[in-house]
């Protein structure tokens, strides 16, 4: 690629760091207006300016080194405010949010298995952490196991999924979320409607509740937790980054968009919409389990139907499909909300004008999924 | 035995708001396709106008019981049938070409502001409002079971809607448009029916049911808050769902069937009761994963 353009996506992308740091860290009003319009201008930009299209090839074309823009972009935002516990929590969450919404594209965004109930197999994570923070297992194996959970009580909706379609298959996740609340809102052992208090995570001896202190650097405690997220998100990144590059990919690309003809030429239909599933609730587990640690504390309201949508809104504003995506339309989703003190009364009327607009007429998100390259993929 | 009859009596009132609201589930899907998930939510939108109807006949010194009654019904029918067809008109009909995916995210999300719209704009809207009694409460005995009267006069009226409904669907000139329109939309265009005007027509009808639908649940529980829709709109999809998309009796049969799955387990397990949305919900995921396309299946199978 020509020194120019590597210059001008560099540009690109550092403009997106600096817009998504005054987003997560600015507390007056005018500022995160403006930056918001400069988001929106830039997510134009890049949609119809060829220097953007530049850096939307760059980001999908290149190797996994490209992957290494996050820790950068984030590192970049936590050391600089390091002692901001409001903005650290913001970018801790934003990354969470990622990991799960991550989950959510390779569900739906790969192999079009819709699932409405990703608030749900979050909550399976955050519960799973509540029960075994206790038991004195290292945080990393309750991490695991929160995903190992969730995706094993995803295995209940295997066979209703398969068996259904369309707004039948929207309906059983939708059922179980809704289950799933008024389950944990009268099961008393789980905490009832009060929840359960969450044991914070401890890795190699150093309780995340402590903030880190180096000599005259002092952080707040969570960015320990932004940390965490971050190696977590990067390491899940670059799998279904990986994921989506392989034969894999290809096959669950042709499952979603025509499961017969797919199914003609050999490919195993039902295999790879299970596996998408289960792996995608992995994700989503693992991150409900950070998301418990972090907050301390969970209850049954936080894993509702709107909960789920919102989760569904980040994959489908940012663009079905593309794994950068999440990460702005995350912030959007997660941050912008809590930012607008202004509106706060308003803010979720706000909000779902804003969806309902973005679907009205940008039906594919803000950055719609590129086309698949398979000729420079299988390196003919 | 009397207690056995007041748990009949009450689940099958549950069952016809279930139903009514399937029915307009059912309807939308017919004609579009689609399914329009603000329906919950213009079911609220349905029983805050008939409240502020009453609100202003109370003004009036109008509020005589049955004229009360027609009067808040016809202003939740006027107001739901128009926000039937501004939401068909402005939303879903230009959305038709889009994956069913972002029309029911989208949908949502208008339910969502109109639920915060009521929150926000009604005065004290965050909290419940009393839903006055417009209908007689005096109790009757039946074999030692005591009804409400109100409650049953809901019950009939619920019922006579829905065979109205039906009535429209089947035997009107109307009806045979919808029916074509659903059976194949290209073709009834090329047959001279107005596609987009009977679209509408049946927006506004299903929505008007939800207005019906909303004013029968505040009488019956008394209450409305701006919550009541989500809830609703949820479990009348599920009925609709599992009744299978496209038909009027599937939509009633799983209205009633939500219902009595609800009142079953409430009466075998009293003690349980928080539990009975669980086992509902339970239910629905299984009987789906019998029936995948519900228990009166859709007639057309899919074009590859």
């Amino acid at each position: 690629m020509p020194a120019r353009k590597l210059i001008a996506s560099s540009a690109i992308a550092l403009v997106s760091i600096v817009l998504a740091a005054i987003i997560v860290v600015s507390e007056e009003q005018w500022v995160i207006a403006a930056a918001l319009v400069g988001a929106l201008a830039l997510s134009f930009g890049i949609a119809k300016t060829s220097a953007g299209q530049d850096f939307a090839a760059l980001l999908q074309n290149s190797g996994p080194w490209i992957a290494l823009l996050i820790p950068a972009g984030t590192l970049a935002i936590g050391l600089a405010f390091h002692e901001e516990h409001f903005a650290l929590m913001m970018l801790a969450t934003v990354l969470i949010y990622s990991l799960a919404c991550i989950g959510l594209n390779i569900q739906f965004g790969y192999a079009g298995v819709i699932n409405f109930a990703g608030a749900a197999f979050f909550g399976v994570g955050g519960y799973t952490a509540a029960v075994l923070g206790n038991t004195g297992l290292p945080s990393l194996l309750i991490l695991l196991a929160g995903g190992l959970v969730a995706a094993a009580i995803g295995c209940i909706l295997i066979l209703p999924v398969l068996r259904t379609k369309g707004h039948y298959a929207a309906l059983i996740t939708i059922a179980f979320v809704l289950l799933f609340r008024s389950f944990l809102e009268v099961n008393h052992t789980l905490g009832g409607p009060q929840g359960l208090r969450v044991e914070g995570a401890t890795i190699a001896g150093q309780e995340l509740f402590m903030g880190i202190e180096i000599g005259s650097f002092e952080a707040s405690f969570y960015l320990n937790y932004v940390l965490l997220a971050l190696v977590l998100l990067t390491i899940f990144f670059l799998l279904a980054r990986f994921l989506e590059k392989s034969w894999i990919g290809i096959n669950l690309d042709s499952v979603r968009e025509d499961p017969i003809g797919a199914a003609v030429f050999g490919v195993n239909v039902a295999y790879w919409r299970i596996v998408s599933f289960v792996l995608g609730n992995v994700l989503i587990g693992i991150a409900g389990a950070t998301f418990a640690m972090m907050q301390n504390f969970i209850a049954p309201s936080n894993f509702t139907f709107q909960q789920s949508l919102l989760m569904l809104a980040i994959i489908v504003l940012g663009g079905i499909g593309n794994l950068w995506a999440v990460i702005p339309a995350a912030i959007l989703v997660v941050v912008v909300p809590e930012k607008l003190q202004a509106i706060s009364e308003y803010r979720i009327l706000v909000f779902a004008i804003l969806v309902v607009l973005v679907l009205r007429f940008r039906p594919n998100g803000l950055f719609p999924r590129p086309m698949r390259h398979f000729r420079r993929e299988v390196g003919q | 035995m009397a207690i056995l009859l007041e748990y009949l009596f009450n689940g099958a009132l549950l069952g016809v708001i279930y139903a009514l609201v399937a029915v307009g589930f059912t309807l939308f899907f017919g004609v579009l396709d689609v399914i329009k998930f603000s329906h919950g939510d213009v079911l609220t939108l349905g029983a805050y106008s008939g409240l502020g109807a009453f609100i202003i006949l109370q003004f009036l010194g109008l509020d005589i019981p049955f004229v009360g009654l027609v009067i808040v019904l016809a202003a939740a029918i006027l107001v739901t049938g128009l926000a039937g067809i501004v939401i068909g008109q402005f939303f879903v009909v230009p959305m038709r070409g889009s994956p069913a995916f972002n029309i029911l995210l989208m949908t949502l999300m208008i339910g969502t502001a109109i639920h915060e719209s009521i929150r926000l704009f009604v005065p004290n809207g965050a909290n419940p409002k009393a839903f006055p009694a417009l209908l007689p409460r005096t109790p009757i005995d039946v074999g030692g079971a005591y009804l409400r009267l109100d409650s049953l006069l809901l019950l009939v009226l619920g019922i006579v809607v829905i065979v109205v409904t039906n009535w429209i669907v089947r035997h009107t000139k109307l009806g045979l448009a919808i029916r074509a329109v659903a059976q194949d939309g290209d073709t009834a265009q090329i047959m001279g029916i107005p596609f987009r005007r009977i679209v509408l027509a049946t927006f506004a009808l299903g929505s008007m049911l939800a207005g019906i639908a909303g004013v029968m649940n505040g009488i019956y529980y008394s209450e409305i808050n701006f919550n009541v829709g989500v809830l609703l709109g949820v479990i009348g999809f599920s009925a609709a769902v599992v009744g299978g998309l496209g038909s009027i009796w599937g939509a009633i049969i799983g209205g009633f069937s939500f219902a009595a799955l609800q009142t079953v387990w409430v009466l075998f397990f009293p003690e349980l009761s928080g539990y009975r949305d669980v086992f509902a919900f339970a239910t629905i995921i299984v009987l789906m994963t019998i029936w995948p396309t519900g228990i009166i299946a859709e007639r057309y199978s899919e074009r590859v």
